[in-house]
């Protein structure tokens, strides 16, 4: 009882020491509205106004109907240039893709010839290159038989495929990239947050003070995991509906509350995390350069960029170790695929017991930390 | 009373005053520093600031010094305004500054030796003078037997006396020491005037400007400024202070300046003698030693404090007073001995004891960002103080402490005298048996210290309250009922302050401190020891006159003297701060590793289900081919219903059903068209988009291919298409990742280490010796920039080994042109790092500032993600603005295209009209004095 007490009034305290510091409150609130919204619609996996050329070597009907065929927003309009030039266009990065039609392209068509079509891809450019290069060759084929079939109904194959993108069915991107730079942004101000209150207490003599006090290391955790953890679960919130539900509308397809129960998992993991950068780091400056690597490695690994599975399979090994792969996996399964209790708690599970590890050893080197300092 | 102009009766004031300075006022935001002064200090003499902190006279000194720049008002240093660029750089050669803190301006990575010779190099030595004269310097400091221990392993005294060795590798003819000894061990602080005196009298021209909070430290010098408020209270020597205000030494003297109103309440402060009967042992410290590594900090300390003691810890900065303090208070365990508070083990760390215990740490250990009322009520709140009852002491404490009138302001607002008060009133008002307090006083006015005493003497005599203070004033030792001498780790002497005194028949305690020190010192030389200050020798060691070359080398020759000894200062920084030589070169390999192996964006492994309600011929045909297809697809256990379809859709077990519906053999035999649904899962919009293409194409093959028994013959108009994946003919994403990931990591790691090296400086105060040296702006950040170009460099060939090693991706282009291009592209981003430096106060905002602003552009519009040709409007300008761009396409080009060195021409051409740009930029920010 005495214990919850102290937890509170000193999570209380902490609370309003964050709330004293403006800039802080305004970064917060920066990061979780407009920096959210505009990640959420300014990057986009999908091809967007992707920069085309054509060599019309046939310079028939047919081939002037085929660069029409592009336009925006998916395709600059296409640009007309020499054979020649290909390659130097191509090494400059002036075009993502050269399309080459080749001599006598419509008469061998109407031979019935299969003529080649020859399609220059950047292929440095990977997370377009693919997807456009089958746009382009999808368009190329529904043009030549629509003109030369007269027909607006391409001929295909004796069955018909229908692909249905469960969960996402239009592929709008912003839905999943709103709540990945939404999990970002906690895992970033979480750690920043916790870590540097703890910096900032040792320098200022404060969490010495405390110490000697009748109250346990754990209280004082204790008391900095809740208090910052509201913070950012009430930015979390805010950001969910404001930008998530209501300027993006995304919809949620499963529980809120149990997302929420997955945050506030996360949350303690995330603080924990932060106390032990913050008690193992010497100064504030070596707690910045320590949280770049840090940060960086947990976003970029996190599934929220590239698929997990694509990963090596040893570095799936490790990176299992990371809450923020298991918190990026439960929200996809939450928020887009309605999964319940059953589908996530492997994942809550594994975030909580490695939240829990970080938060006993920095306990344990908590005093030690003190020594340190001076 | 405070007469200026006091000079007529200044003996030695026949010359031009030495500084004149008239109506100067300072000011920092709102706060008032200085208050429109007027003063003229004469020439040849030692002139001494005296005042308590906070009155301005730190901000006087840096004026004077030239490091800070003047607000309002005029000043003469030298015969000539200190405004003027001209003349600050005419006479700074001829001034000396030494910062306020222990060690302030030196660089406590580099050696003692390394210190004192890169200023020498500043004011432009040349090697053989400098040797000579460092070495000279050294001895007459007594610190030629550790020239290559590093400045911060330092003791305090010893940190000042290299700190004055940097101020006089010139010969400077105005010396401004800006209290020199505060915190300085009183053996140390006696060595540091002698030889100061030493000093004058082989320079009789010389004038020195010291500032001291110690009063009884000016006594002897020739000329007093007694300060207050920003305002000069009164001028003249040490006889006429005194006689003026008819006391027997300069504190009382001062006391006597004061206003009025801020000398109101106070009374000489009498300490009634301590009514003797109870003996009970509060503190009881058997043999308490702890060492951190090899370095002894606290040695043997053995003590015995009874109830109601006001016991006392003597000793400088640095001589384990702290580390004896939190051992005692169980923050740290010992590595030897115990330490009981009322019979109980602190080291158990009992909350009970706790509950017993007050403690104020050395600095000011409240929470600033509070009020004076939430603090007192926090912590009567963490003691589990009932409301009612801790109501009725808070407004007791209030009361009694006088802070009444600040109940509301926040506690960082109040001025140093009422936060120490604040402090104890925290400390008391659990009532503890016990208070521990760490240097309460430092920094605070006589006034405000004297009644802060008389809150203690009335605690311990009224209250039985047991004390345990530390100080490093002898005055305040005084006051003690016992005091301990401490030293170096170990207690020299334990006992009364007056038998302590009478004991080494001396005549004041500081006497009797500098003479066990010296018996101290005396017994470790002759166990072979070397550990405290070594004693001056004085005589011929002396540093004579530099014989100054009659006229200055001309040319290019200083400039670029002085940025290569800020180059190899910077060097031997970095070289010596394992922190950040790791993340300069173990962190641009480890993200390399973790993005070249994470961020793929091949997509493969997908796992699929299939539920197959035909099972004919056809059916299972069909789904062989997706079967077939590794490592695209991988099968899971087939599915029954749709409800399980979803249920692990959901789950994530699977990211792709494909379903066969019921006569699906029949309608394809009948040629009825069936149809096939693929149900993909598009949480992840990219991996969604690439399955449903991979789903198609398998389609596709599938009707094309004979064996597949599906086949219906060649589609009429039918076009091949020859795919060239041009540069990367795998199309794998590691042949994109490997070459880009250098371009962001060598603008986000060397444009970090350049911001915090010029920012540290700031944060640490070492940048004073850029303001008040002849070193140029250009001279310093190129200095400075050079050892960063070449990390930078470095990296670069980390990252292409670890490519060609570890990613197995060589550079098929030109190497010398990548590298021609990388040089180019490091100097452009470190650019961006001093400018960064040049708006950002702190080493942390400048490490998170330059961060944001170097990822966010590289990500989003250099071509990482997004080729910058499909980029539009201002984010197309922002790619086209950004080094980064150009090098990601030199950089890219030279791993996958192999293009040849003349594509690379133009993104050479733009990376270097970059550089002068940056230069400029950070040129302007960066100021030569400090506002």
């Amino acid at each position: 009882m005495t214990s919850l007490l102290n937890i509170f009034w000193l999570g209380l305290k902490e609370m309003r020491s964050l709330l004293s510091d403006w800039v802080m409150i305004l970064f917060v609130a920066y990061a979780f509205t407009l920096a959210i919204y505009v990640q959420a619609t300014g990057t986009s996996s999908e091809v967007n106004n992707a920069s085309i050329a054509f060599v019309d070597e046939d310079g028939s009907a047919l081939s002037g109907e085929l660069m029409n065929a592009f336009y925006p927003p998916r395709f600059q309009a296409p640009q007309r240039i020499a054979a020649a030039l290909v390659d130097d266009a191509m090494d400059k990065g002036r075009f993502m893709f050269v399309v080459v039609v080749p001599p006598f392209f419509e008469k061998d068509l109407r031979a019935g010839r299969h003529p080649d079509v020859q399609l220059n891809i950047d292929a440095t450019a990977m997370q377009q290159a693919g997807i456009g290069a089958n746009y382009i060759k999808n368009i190329i084929s529904e043009r030549i038989s629509s003109i030369l079939g007269r027909t607006d109904q391409p001929q295909s194959g004796p069955m018909d495929l229908v692909i249905l993108k469960m969960f996402n069915p239009n592929g709008v991107s912003s839905w999943f990239i709103s709540v990945v730079a939404i999990i970002n942004q906690i895992t970033l101000l979480t750690v920043v947050l916790c870590g540097a209150a703890v910096i900032r207490e040792r320098e200022h003599g404060t969490l010495e003070h405390l110490l000697v006090m009748p109250l346990t290391p754990f209280e004082i955790a204790m008391a900095k995991v809740w208090a910052n953890s509201a913070v950012i679960l009430l930015a979390t919130g805010v950001s969910l509906l404001l930008i998530v539900h209501m300027a993006l509308k995304v919809p949620f397809a499963g529980s809120v509350a149990l997302w929420f129960l997955g945050v506030v998992l996360y949350l303690f993991f995330a603080t924990a995390l932060g106390i032990f950068l913050g008690t193992i780091s010497r100064s504030m400056a070596q707690f910045a350069l320590l949280i770049i690597l840090v940060i960086l490695s947990l976003m970029l690994l996190s599934g929220g960029n590239t698929p997990v599975e694509s990963q090596p399979q040893w570095l799936q090994y490790i990176t299992f170790f990371l809450p923020s792969r298991h918190f990026v996996s439960f929200s996809q399964v939450i928020i887009y695929r309605g999964g319940g209790f059953a589908a996530v708690w492997p994942q809550f599970l594994m975030v909580s017991a490695i939240g829990l590890a970080f938060f006993v050893y920095s306990l344990a080197i908590f005093r030690k930390s003190i020594a340190v300092t001076k | 009373m405070a007469s200026f102009h006091s000079r007529d009766s200044s003996s030695a004031a026949s010359a031009k005053p030495v500084v004149a300075i008239a109506e100067v006022s300072h000011l920092y935001g709102r706060l008032v520093a200085l208050d429109a002064i007027s003063l003229e200090i004469p020439r040849g003499l030692m002139v001494g600031i005296i005042g308590p902190d906070g009155v301005g006279k730190s901000t006087l000194m840096a004026l004077i010094a030239g490091s800070k720049k003047l607000q309002q008002g005029r000043m003469t240093v030298l015969d000539g305004d200190i405004a003027d660029l001209r003349h600050r750089r005419r006479v700074c050669p001829q001034i000396a500054y030494m910062p306020q803190g222990l060690g302030k301006n030196l660089y406590l990575e580099l050696s003692v030796h390394d210190n004192v010779d890169f200023m020498a190099r500043l004011f432009g030595l040349s090697a053989a003078e400098r040797s000579l004269r460092v070495r000279e310097l050294l001895a007459a400091t007594g610190l030629d037997p550790f020239p290559d221990r590093p400045a911060g392993k330092l003791s305090g005294g010893m940190k000042q006396k290299v700190g004055l060795c940097g101020a006089l590798v010139h010969d400077p003819d105005l010396l401004v020491l800006d209290e020199p000894t505060t915190g300085v061990d009183p053996l140390s602080r006696r060595q540091f005037w002698t030889l100061i005196d030493d000093i004058r009298a082989s320079r009789p021209g010389m004038s020195v400007v010291i500032s001291t909070s110690y009063m009884d430290e000016a006594q002897r010098w020739d000329w007093i400024v007694a300060m207050d408020g920003g305002r000069v209270l009164a001028t003249g020597t040490p006889a006429e202070l005194m006689e003026q205000t008819g006391s027997t030494d300069l504190e009382q003297a001062f006391i006597a300046l004061l206003p009025a109103e801020k000398r109101r309440g106070h009374t000489r402060l009498t300490i009634p003698p301590r009514v003797a009967g109870s003996s009970e042992i509060a503190i009881d410290a058997k043999g308490l030693t702890r060492r951190f590594g090899s370095f002894t900090a606290v040695d043997q300390v053995t003590l015995a404090i009874e109830r109601g003691e006001i016991f006392g810890f003597l000793g400088s900065n640095g001589c384990g007073k702290s580390t004896t303090m939190k051992m005692l208070t169980g923050l740290l365990p010992p590595t030897a001995g115990s330490a009981t508070l009322f019979g109980q083990s602190v080291a158990a760390g009992s909350l009970e004891v706790r509950k017993n215990l007050g403690y104020m740490t050395q600095s000011f250990s409240l929470y600033g960002e509070l009020t004076v009322r939430q603090n007192l009520v926090l912590d009567a709140r963490l003691y589990h103080i009932p409301p009612e009852k801790a109501a009725r002491r808070i407004a007791e404490l209030v009361e009694k402490f006088g802070l009444g009138p600040y109940l509301d302001s926040l506690a960082e607002e109040l001025p140093m005298g009422l936060r120490q008060r604040l402090s104890l009133a925290v400390a008391v008002l659990h009532e503890p048996e016990m208070l521990i307090l760490d240097e309460p006083t430092s920094g605070v006015d006589p006034v405000a210290r004297d009644s802060f005493w008389e809150l203690l003497i009335d605690l311990s005599r009224r209250q039985g309250v047991t004390i345990f203070v530390t100080t490093h004033f002898m005055n305040e030792g005084m006051r003690c009922d016992r005091i301990s001498l401490m030293n170096a780790g170990k207690i020299l002497a334990c006992d009364a302050p007056q038998k302590l005194i009478a004991s080494r028949g001396a005549e004041s305690l500081e006497e009797a401190f500098i003479g066990y020190m010296e018996d101290a010192i005396a017994e470790e030389t002759a166990g072979g020891e070397n550990r405290g200050p070594e004693p001056v020798r004085a005589g011929p060691q002396n540093p004579p006159p530099l014989q100054r070359q009659a006229s200055e080398p001309a040319g290019l020759w200083l400039p670029l003297a002085r940025l290569m000894a800020y180059s190899n200062n910077e060097t031997r920084q970095i070289l010596r701060d394992p922190v950040r030589l790791a993340f300069a070169f173990l962190g641009s390999a480890l993200l390399m590793l973790v993005f070249g192996f994470g961020i793929t964006t091949d997509i493969q492994n997908i796992r699929f289900a299939s539920l197959d309600l035909d099972r004919s011929p056809e059916s299972r045909a069909y789904l062989e081919q997706f079967a077939g297809s590794a490592p695209y697809f991988i099968p899971f256990a087939p599915l029954v219903s749709s409800r399980e379809a979803m249920a692990r859709l959901q789950a994530d077990e699977i990211s792709l059903v494909i379903e066969i519906p019921p006569g699906f053999g029949r309608n394809l035999r009948r040629g009825s068209r069936p149809e096939v649904m693929a149900q993909v899962d598009g949480a992840m919009t990219f991996r969604g988009e690439t399955v449903a293409q991979y789903v198609q194409g398998v389609h596709n093959t599938l009707l094309r291919d004979p064996a597949s028994g599906l086949q219906t013959g060649v589609q009429k108009y039918r076009a091949n298409f020859q795919e060239r994946y041009l540069y990367n003919p795998t199309f794998e994403s590691i042949y994109s990742m490997v070459p880009s990931v250098p371009a962001l990591l060598l603008v986000l790691i060397p444009a970090i280490l350049m911001t915090v090296s010029i920012v540290r400086e700031k944060e640490l105060g070492s940048i004073i010796n850029f303001y008040v040296t002849p070193t140029g702006r250009l001279e310093y950040l190129l200095g400075k920039q050079l050892p960063y170009i070449a990390i930078g460099m470095l990296n670069f060939f980390i990252l292409v080994a670890i490519s060609l090693v570890v990613f197995g991706v060589p550079i098929k282009g030109s190497f010398l042109m990548l590298t021609l291009c990388t040089l180019l592209y490091v100097t452009a981003t470190t650019g961006i790092g001093m400018v960064t430096s040049t708006f950002t106060g702190s080493q942390v905002a400048a490490v998170f500032v330059t961060a944001i602003l170097t990822i966010v552009p590289t990500i989003q519009f250099s071509g990482l993600l997004q080729p910058v040709s499909t980029l539009e409007g201002n984010a197309r300008l922002v790619g086209m603005i950004w080094p980064t761009t150009y090098y990601m396409h030199s950089s890219v080009g030279a791993y996958t295209k192999g293009i040849g060195p003349s594509l690379m021409v133009q993104d050479l051409v733009f990376l270097a009209c970059c550089i002068p740009l940056l230069w400029a930029v950070s040129l302007i920010g960066l100021r030569k004095q400090e506002k």
